[in-house]
């Protein structure tokens, strides 16, 4: 079935309907990724987006069961240039279009997303319309809530706190059991799942728990740390998360990815800001001041930390993107807390970052 | 430091595709930019790096010890650079250390230190340091003389791979099937090994072959240029094989599991500059081996530069001298730093040229030992697009995916012909699908991942609707064919209008604007080569014996 893209500037790509058919709206932006696409569909922090990958052939190694990030599909929709049909890897079960069929999400394929990426650089991300019914569709979009104005956090975070264990998910009861080196309590903004293993993988049990979880009942718990973790949409938004945050402050020790290290910021008194078209890749070079080694990093975030408004705080900036010097890494010594706006999970993206894992836990049992 | 000697890569022989001419002419630029003045050694005049504008001084003199040390003597250079000559260099850099000769003349190594390459090259030291680090390795035993390979005979697993120590393209090794097989190529290996050294190692037949170009600076830092996946399983020299980038078949924890693993390893040898790790990926498990590490940059990195836009030479050179690479540019955006790692919008496919039309008698079976002479390789957005671009560029007979050999052969003969690896063997396998035989059942015979071979029916498909003359135009540019090509498989009933718009190999699949990056032509509506003048590239020119 035809399909078309239509973006708010009035451009329109036409394509293929993959997946669902349902017209669907959300903020287009675009990742440079070469593989990943399945943690991509099932990262939180993509909700309320429209994917445009830029690798031109998605799905060629296929769906597998064990390489999802969250129980759910998250984007709004995905745009590719072609979806292979018959993928090839020994643990695939089924291709990227049988998933997006079977979980009802839309996409458009046949679409040529270099040239949509480069509208996006060019103009800053921008809300689109996947749609099988041109007709309206301009004004349809221009009625749409925009993803700034629109809180995803409530959407994404888990409704009851669950326990992540050496076998994985656990129940509730199960927090004080087994041979650990520390418990944490994660707060759920946009969680993926590689975060726990790479705890659990580092023997660190984690409870996460709702986003809205005020710090008393955190604290009931008494873990040895709390992790701030990814998610989507603007962090100014997130009022009472962020007071969660301060009156976590120089109680436990904090950690805090992608979201989290917004949430720092804003919780010791700095601001955040939109980037133009944000970083989503597996490519991005971050600088880190204290060592001076240059890393590359899995990146998936629209909003970054205002370094001039840690100016006067206890923050102080410790990672740096080398392309274009945004804040990559904060930390507030005294206080216990720190935060890098990358992702060390990965999942998808290099490995390299898995050190600061090693390092929060190794602070935090001290 | 101020002058520094380049040693160049000589004749360009069987098994080399002038890569070493490539790299050796960016090393120069790249180092007169950082102001050095450049000193070229080279035996092959017929190279642009012995152009008057490449160096500073270039000597056209046999490259042995005798003739570079005059040099030395006469330009006094303070540093000698010698890993972009290839083995060549390689091997001369290190006898002019072993004789004494850097150090009588104050000559420093720059690059990755001897040591360092001798870890990498000697399979007895790197098979240690790969099992201190815990990285697999294939089993396999060294020898060193005809009394330890007659020990051996009754311990190797059959069929067994036969590796000779420095050599170039891997001259004199190749596959034993029986004791009397393994004695007499491994004997002849021995003669032809620089220092008589062998490694038989344990088949691994039929495993996915994936190669990481990476780099690494005297700071530590570590990236990742391209990796790219052979359509020829093991057993074929990547050298011959046909070869895409990025990998296709391999997810994301498979990906970086081997990034990883190449990274560990070029930090472990002490790496300064580019190298090139090629592994070995069972299809059915994540289990891996590492097979060799190219110490230095070669073909494979010839390929990754313009696969990807990243100057690998130049970089490398940059790195000899001193630099990190958060301090270096990348000239393609010229905004954005040296430090990252290129993100491909489009598929390399790679085609190698044998000159086995030059020589009409010579045995085309392909197997560890690299018989190509050149390469071509093409770009486009698809697989099917890009592979069927560069056999147009190959400058052979075949233009498509028929070959009329093969459609003359009997089933049984022409199973032979997909289960043993030729320069002709990718013809034999579209003859096989063509005739209906079953991916599974071609995979079985060929070992080639069905990813591959689906993607050629996807081409067939085309073939044989464009033959039965059904309007199948649009579909037949999509997967490649050209509109005359469409002309003559129809007998002109299907007439196509191509679109075709040129696209940019940028490094970093548009995020960032760029400053000199050059053009693929694709099926497309937006052209991106209207405001800028850059030279429109089809598919590389075949570089082959005349």
């Amino acid at each position: 079935m035809k399909a078309y893209l239509v973006l708010s500037n009035g451009a329109i790509f036409e394509g293929e309907s993959l997946g669902s058919s349902a017209e669907i709206a959300g903020e287009v932006v675009f990742n440079t990724g070469m593989t990943g696409y399945q943690e991509i569909l099932t990262d939180p922090s993509y909700a309320g987006q429209i994917v445009n990958f830029t690798y031109p052939m998605i799905g060629n190694y296929g769906i597998n069961e064990d390489d999802f990030e969250s129980d759910r599909l998250q984007p709004a929709g995905v745009i590719v240039h072609e979806a292979c049909e018959t993928p090839s890897n020994w643990r695939s079960n089924k291709s990227f279009a049988q998933l997006l069929e079977e979980r009802g999400m839309t996409g458009i394929q046949g679409i040529d997303t270099r040239a949509v990426t480069r509208l996006i650089r060019g103009g800053g991300a921008t809300m689109g319309l996947v749609t099988t019914d041109l007709d309206g569709a301009i004004e349809r979009l221009s009625k749409t809530k925009t993803y700034d104005e629109t809180d995803f956090v409530g959407r994404v975070s888990t409704r009851t706190p669950y326990v992540w264990g050496h076998y994985g998910r656990e129940k509730l009861g199960e927090w004080d059991e087994g041979d650990y080196r520390g418990r944490i309590i994660a707060l759920d903004c946009g969680l993926k799942y590689n975060i726990l293993r790479r705890f659990a993988a580092l023997g660190v049990k984690t409870m996460v728990v709702p986003a809205t979880t005020p710090a008393e009942e955190i604290l009931e718990w008494n873990p040895d740390a709390v992790l701030l973790s990814p998610g989507p949409g603007d962090p100014a938004r997130l009022g009472n998360v962020v007071q969660t945050v301060r009156d976590l402050l120089d109680v436990k020790p904090l950690f805090g990815i992608c979201l989290g290290n917004q949430l720092l910021c804003h919780a010791l008194g700095g601001h955040t800001f939109k980037l133009k078209f944000g970083h989503r890749g597996s490519n991005h070079p971050v600088k880190d001041l204290l060592d001076g080694t240059v890393t590359i990093t899995s990146q998936n975030h629209g909003y970054a930390v205002d370094p001039d408004s840690l100016a006067g705080t206890e923050a102080e900036i410790t990672q740096v993107n080398l392309n274009d010097g945004t804040v990559e890494g904060i930390r507030a010594k005294n206080l216990r807390a720190s935060s890098i706006q990358y992702h060390p999970e990965a999942a998808p993206g290099p490995w390299d970052s898995r050190k600061y894992f090693v390092q929060f836990v190794e602070e935090m049992v001290r | 430091m101020k002058k520094i000697l380049v040693i160049g890569s000589g004749p360009i022989v069987i098994g080399q595709a002038a890569e070493f001419d490539y790299a050796g002419t960016q090393a120069c630029k790249s180092l007169r930019e950082e102001g050095y003045s450049v000193v070229l050694i080279n035996s092959n005049p017929a190279t642009i790096m012995t152009d008057e504008e490449t160096a500073d001084a270039v000597y056209i003199e046999p490259l042995t010890v005798e003739f570079c040390e005059r040099v030395i003597a006469r330009e006094r250079p303070d540093g000698l650079l010698p890993t972009l000559g290839g083995q060549t260099g390689l091997n001369l850099a290190t006898q002019l250390a072993q004789q004494g000769i850097l150090q009588k003349y104050n000559v420093t190594l720059l690059g990755t230190p001897l040591s360092a390459i001798q870890k990498a090259e000697d399979r007895q030291e790197f098979r240690a340091l790969m099992r201190e680090i815990k990285e697999p390795v294939p089993e396999s035993w060294i020898v060193e003389n005809e009394d330890q390979l007659a020990e051996i005979l009754d311990l190797v697993p059959f069929p067994c791979i036969i590796r000779p120590a420095y050599t170039l393209g891997g001259t004199g090794g190749g596959i034993a099937n029986t004791r009397e097989e393994l004695w007499e190529t491994g004997r002849k290996g021995l003669k032809l090994s620089m220092r008589s050294q062998l490694m038989i190692e344990r088949s691994l037949l039929g495993w996915k072959e994936v190669e990481y170009e990476v780099m690494r600076d005297k700071k530590g830092n570590c990236i990742t240029i391209c990796n790219m996946e052979n359509f020829d399983p093991m057993g074929v020299h990547t050298g011959d094989s046909i070869v895409v980038a990025p990998s296709q078949t391999l997810s994301d924890i498979e990906y970086h599991m081997l990034r990883t693993a190449s990274l560990k390893i070029i930090r472990a040898l002490g790496i300064e500059g580019g190298c090139n790790v090629q592994l070995a990926v069972n299809p059915d498990s994540f289990d891996y081996y590492v097979i060799e590490v190219n110490p230095r940059v070669s073909r494979s990195s010839a390929l990754a530069s313009k696969a990807t836009g990243y100057p690998i030479a130049r970089v490398s050179a940059k790195i000899a001298v001193g630099k990190t690479l958060d301090e270096i540019e990348n000239p393609v955006t010229g905004t954005t730093m040296a430090c990252f790692e290129p993100a491909l919008d489009y598929c390399i496919v790679k085609l190698p040229r044998w000159p086995f039309d030059k020589f009409a008698s010579g045995d085309r079976t392909l197997f560890t030992q690299m018989k190509a002479t050149g390469e071509v390789m093409a770009i486009d957005r698809t697989f099917e697009a890009a592979l069927m671009k560069a056999i147009r560029g190959l400058e052979v007979k075949q233009k498509d995916l028929r070959h009329a050999k093969f459609q003359a052969q009997a089933d049984e003969e022409l199973g032979e012909s997909i289960r043993i690896p030729t320069d002709e063997r990718m013809w034999a396998i579209a003859e096989g699908l063509r005739r209906g035989w079953t991916v599974d059942a071609v995979r079985k015979l060929c070992r080639v991942d069905r990813w591959f071979l689906v993607k050629m029916q996807n081409i067939l498909a085309i073939e044989k609707q464009l033959q039965s003359g059904e309007q199948v135009a649009e579909q037949a540019l999509k997967v490649g064919y050209s509109p005359s090509q469409i002309l003559e498989l129809s007998g002109g009933r299907v007439v196509a209008q191509d679109h075709l718009v040129y696209k940019m190999v940028d490094t970093c699949a548009s995020e960032f604007e760029s400053q000199t990056p050059y053009y693929y032509a694709t099926q497309g509506t937006e052209d991106e080569a209207t405001q800028s003048l850059g030279t429109p590239l089809q598919a590389t020119p075949v570089f082959s014996v005349t």
